[in-house]
């Protein structure tokens, strides 16, 4: 066997397992997206029509579709800015010369990471428990009454957030701390002797210095944090007043539980749609201010 | 003087987001050994008044908790072993045999990783049905054989292999295959323990897709029994954290001991990709 064969042979395998079990179905999803599958077709194939666009029409004039959406916009556009200033804050102290038991530190903040998001959701459940959860008898401590956490749907999506914060942030945070680590002394050195402040040495050397890396971690976690679903179906189940409804939970209970697979379809394209538009306009942004 | 002010800021700071880290894992640890309906009291009890394993032993033995560690165990390990054969011969290919069409194919990959995984799952279900693997451990494990973020991270660790060191095997009339296994793969060795902890973790963590593909209650993992248990039991806190420990203790343990792989790996599949 020649090594142009074995070349072919070797990413074979793969190869076909990508595209037989992710390739094909994400075309057969938008051919899916453009027909009414639903439960009667899923007995009988017969009962298959092509509608056309209607899926997608029928979605943008569908309330719930609009609601999902707008919550799955406030949980990005509140969690990752949140999200990336706590991995971006806790590498700089991680990073500082002053800083003690460095591992071990790195390592805590980094634990949640690894844990079962459904597991971990659980727990957050019962911290935020109106009667009897330590959040609100920590609040007491300090005069506040308690807080409906995830009864109220103007605080349901908030607790998301800050569950998924407290759940992410030791990622980026490794990421960051790569970055810093790469960032010559000599840049700090000469800034200190100009007589800049700590502040102004993160806002001129730091932050255009770790450009890139910030685009990359802004990029990834919005990617992540538009597939937004686990957290509202255990915490919430969508609730309260589907206040908590993402765009993935509907394709899911549109597709899983009411087995309207074709809307679902059109649903997770729709998704798609807007995951890559926004991918671009944070490209586009960051090229005009220079950033590669 | 002013450093030390700016010492104890610093490490005060650091000691105060390590416990908001930590204290929600500490405090289901304490709350899953308490006796039943002892956390649902003003002021939560912080720790368990007499200790016990009641609750662990009402999940394995009337809940089935075992069965669902079990099934966590086979789908991930099955999960693990194949994605790691299977991204690896791809990786290496990619970084280091020239074959036509290799690079036109991994550009297209690596524009396929923008899609995501859920647009596949309705098609996905359909194509299983029909092969009869919806309700099988093999609907939960074949979606996971092959990973393009992995084939991406072995190709960018095997690209420093030296080529001299291949082409001196050929010439000695190895074969690809025995090339592979006995120069290769023990090159490889760090990222294939980084990729294993990722997919094991990657499988144990999954939700959607085991929750569609494994109605069945016996077939299911973890993640997927765990959520539906405390659908049923909302109020019972202390079997659910007992629950959410078993979920958790087993992925938190290897990276506990793996963590520098997982560190590497994950700065290798993102700043220097």
């Amino acid at each position: 066997m020649k090594a142009a064969t074995a070349g072919w042979v070797f990413a074979a395998p793969a190869l076909l397992v990508i595209v037989l079990f992710f390739g094909l179905p994400v075309l057969a999803a938008l051919a899916l997206s453009l027909t009414d599958f639903d439960i009667y077709a899923l007995a009988d194939l017969d009962n298959l029509r092509f509608v056309g666009l209607d899926n997608y029409v029928g979605l943008l004039q569908n309330p719930l579709f609009w609601k999902s959406l707008g919550n799955t916009l406030y949980f990005v556009a509140v969690g990752v800015p949140l999200s990336i200033a706590m991995s971006l804050g806790a590498a700089v102290l991680l990073h500082s010369r002053l800083a003690r038991f460095k591992p071990f530190f790195r390592t805590a903040f980094f634990a949640p990471v690894v844990t079962t998001v459904v597991a971990v959701a659980v727990i957050w459940r019962y911290l935020f428990h109106t009667r009897y959860g330590l959040v609100n008898w920590g609040l007491s401590w300090v005069g506040i009454d308690p807080v409906d956490w995830l009864g109220d749907p103007n605080w349901a999506m908030p607790t998301i957030i800050l569950f998924a914060v407290w759940k992410n942030f030791g990622y980026n945070m490794i990421i960051f701390l790569a970055g810093l680590q790469s960032i010559p002394e000599d840049l700090y050195e000469a800034a200190r002797i100009d007589g800049a402040g700590r502040w102004k040495q993160f806002r001129h050397i730091t932050l255009p210095m770790l450009g890139p890396v910030l685009l990359l971690v802004a990029i990834l976690t919005m990617a992540g944090y538009f597939q937004l679903f686990a957290e509202p179906y255990v915490m919430t189940q969508g609730g309260p007043l589907e206040s908590t409804k993402s765009v993935l939970y509907l394709m899911y209970e549109e597709g899983f539980k009411w087995w309207n697979l074709g809307n679902a379809s059109a649903v997770a394209f729709l998704l798609f749609l807007l995951m890559a538009a926004t991918t671009s306009g944070l490209l586009w942004l960051a090229r005009r201010r220079g950033i590669e | 003087m002013r450093r030390t002010i700016s010492a104890l800021v610093v490490n005060a700071l650091l000691l105060l987001l390590a416990v908001l880290s930590l204290a929600p894992l500490l405090w289901m640890l304490s709350v899953s050994f308490m006796q039943p309906g002892e956390a649902g009291h003003f002021p939560p009890p912080l720790w368990p008044s007499q200790g016990g394993l009641q609750n662990y032993r009402e999940l394995f033995l009337r809940a089935g908790m075992g069965r669902f560690l079990f099934n966590s165990f086979l789908i991930s390990t099955c999960v693990m072993l194949i994605s790691l054969l299977l991204n690896t011969l791809a990786g290496y290919a990619f970084a280091k045999l020239r074959f036509k069409g290799r690079d036109r194919t991994f550009r297209t990959l690596l524009a396929a990783l923008v899609i995501p995984a859920q647009v596949a799952m309705m098609p996905l279900f359909l194509m299983l049905k029909q092969l009869g693997l919806v309700n099988t451990y093999m609907g939960a494990i074949v979606p996971g054989m092959a990973a393009i973020f992995g084939i991406f991270l072995v190709r960018q660790y095997a690209r420093t292999i030296p080529d001299e060191l291949l082409e001196a095997a050929r010439i000695d009339g190895a074969s690809e295959w025995r090339i592979f296994f006995q120069i290769v793969l023990p090159a490889l060795k760090p990222i294939l323990v980084t990729l294993a902890i990722f997919s094991f973790l990657g499988a144990w963590n999954d939700f959607m897709w085991p929750l569609i593909v494994l109605s069945d209650q016996s077939l299911q993992t973890l993640p997927v029994a765990l959520a539906s248990l405390s659908r049923e039991h909302v109020m019972d806190y202390e079997l659910m954290m007992a629950g959410s420990v078993v979920t958790v203790l087993p992925v938190l343990l290897l990276f506990l001991l793996l963590q520098r792989y997982y560190i590497q790996g994950l700065l290798v599949g993102s700043v220097k990709g």
